[in-house]
């Protein structure tokens, strides 16, 4: 069962076009990575797709509700944006809840699942410090574990390992490899290997287009590139680097 | 729900900010302690206690559209908002999360300031009850304020505007420190032609039990309450739609 499908999505600033005919689907239960270098159009995507952004021309459905009926779409997803989000002068704990909260759970059902994220993604220590108070890292692995608590039935992680260190990184990505199965994960990152690692398929996106869709493995077969690595790369350069 | 999740949210983000509380309840408090001070040396009507108390609550007021004016811009720029503008929270969950801490902190705020004034010799009755009440609206008033000034500008621009601007001009023209006829011309013209004057007005009739001299005071309250709170209104969707 399709979980995501975009058909022709658009969007345009001014003149700039970010996202210029954007077509594909995600299956229910998968993960999918967007990579793209800086200014690819992954954000925005990302951002037309979870309605923080209306879209110019196209169409997209998540679990067949349109993005032009927002509150439809935003009863069903999590986002962890590409900023750590959270509320500064709010506990750890706190923070989980009011995420529970916002998303019509009750109180005490809040509080439940706010005990049962933190012992799960071994936050104990820090469950009554003040976000503010927290390193980077820890303030990251909170912002990422708020897009979670809801059991979202899609989850839009933007670059959701950017400032972890190698550990936190390899602990995020085993979390998210046990959400694969259960929950639509959309993907972008700037670490192939964490793409590589965690997607069932990848699209690679270029000054706003899709320009190819493939799993890791069909994309090295296809360029006969030594890895992943060097793969998107020649898939990138194919058309030549925009200066 | 999820209006009381965003609101409780609210609440803490503000009490938990020290300067909000040394500005909010510190200042008025240092000012009623310190004219107080002057009244029992120079003997003056505009700081008898009696006169002097309804002003400093509305003085105080200012600071909350202050604290709520911060807390609105802060979070419309951080990546917060990003975060809960993909929760199904709605326009009107937002607003009436943003408002309804405010409402209480008010009360709490005027409680403080009576009980204070009480040290003075302020005799604490049922018009100290009423006088509470009657200053409301203009708690109302200021709360918009916030709203309105937290939807347009910056937290920076927030900060000069109603950390500097509307205390200072709620200050000077609220007849709490001088008497405006004493100034007359267009100065008093335009103090009359402002709430702050009226609103301090309203609360000196009750607390001094002139019933019926209250509301063509409190008129002017609640018709400038009532106006500016659309505009507020109106000023955060249209922000929250640009954003």
């Amino acid at each position: 069962m399709t979980a995501v499908e975009t058909r022709g999505l658009t969007k345009r600033y001014g003149k700039t076009t970010a996202v210029k005919d954007l077509s594909f689907t995600v299956g229910q239960g998968k993960l999918y990575a967007l990579l793209g270098i800086n200014g690819a159009g992954k954000t925005t995507t990302i951002k037309m797709l979870s309605c923080l952004t209306i879209p110019d021309g196209g169409e997209a459905l998540l679990l067949g509700e349109s993005i032009r009926t927002p509150l439809r779409v935003k009863e069903r997803i999590g986002v962890s944006p590409q900023e750590t989000a959270v509320a500064p002068n709010l506990k750890v704990a706190e923070n989980l809840e009011l995420m529970c909260g916002i998303n019509g759970d009750r109180r005490k059902e809040a509080k439940r699942k706010a005990a049962e994220t933190i012992a799960a993604f071994g936050m104990e220590e820090i469950a009554n410090k003040r976000a503010i108070t927290l390193s980077g890292g820890w303030q990251r692995r909170l912002s990422v574990v708020m897009a979670l608590i809801t059991e979202p039935d899609i989850l839009f992680l933007d670059e959701p390992t950017l400032g972890l260190d190698v550990l936190a990184r390899r602990e995020l990505w085993r979390v998210i490899n046990g959400l694969k199965g259960r929950i639509t994960i959309i993907l972008t990152t700037h670490y192939l290997g964490e793409a590589e690692a965690l997607a069932d398929r990848i699209g690679i996106m270029k000054a706003g287009e899709l320009i190819v869709e493939d799993t890791a493995e069909g994309m090295i077969q296809r360029t006969g590139a030594k890895n992943f690595e060097d793969a998107f790369v020649e898939l990138t350069m194919e058309e030549g680097i925009e200066t | 729900m999820k209006t009381f999740a965003f609101a409780l949210r609210n609440t803490k983000e503000i009490v938990r900010d020290k300067l909000n509380i040394a500005f909010g309840l510190g200042f008025p408090i240092i000012l009623l302690v310190l004219l107080s001070a002057i009244q029992s040396n120079i003997p003056n009507d505009m700081f008898a206690i009696d006169s002097l108390t309804p002003g400093v609550t509305i003085f105080g007021f200012s600071f909350i559209a202050l604290f709520s004016g911060m807390l609105i811009a802060k979070d419309r720029t951080s990546s917060f908002m990003l975060r809960l503008f993909t929760s199904p929270l709605t326009a009107g969950n937002f607003i009436f999360g943003y408002v309804l801490p405010l409402v209480p902190l008010a009360v709490l705020q005027a409680v403080i300031v009576f009980a204070v004034a009480a040290f003075f010799g302020l005799s604490l009755g049922p018009n100290v009850l009423l006088t509470i009440i009657i200053q409301l609206p203009a708690a109302v008033l200021f709360i918009a304020f916030g709203l309105m000034f937290g939807s347009i500008l910056t937290d920076k621009q927030v900060g000069g505007v109603c950390g500097a601007l509307l205390t200072n001009l709620s200050a000077w023209l609220s007849g709490t420190w001088f008497d405006v006829e004493l100034v007359g011309g267009v100065f008093a013209g335009i103090a009359k032609i402002l709430p702050f004057y009226h609103a301090v007005n309203a609360g000196r009739h009750a607390l001094s039990g002139e019933y019926s001299a209250i509301f063509p005071d409190l008129w002017w309250v609640i018709g400038y309450a009532v106006a500016l709170m659309a505009v507020a209104i109106l000023a955060f969707r249209r922000r929250m739609n640009h954003d």
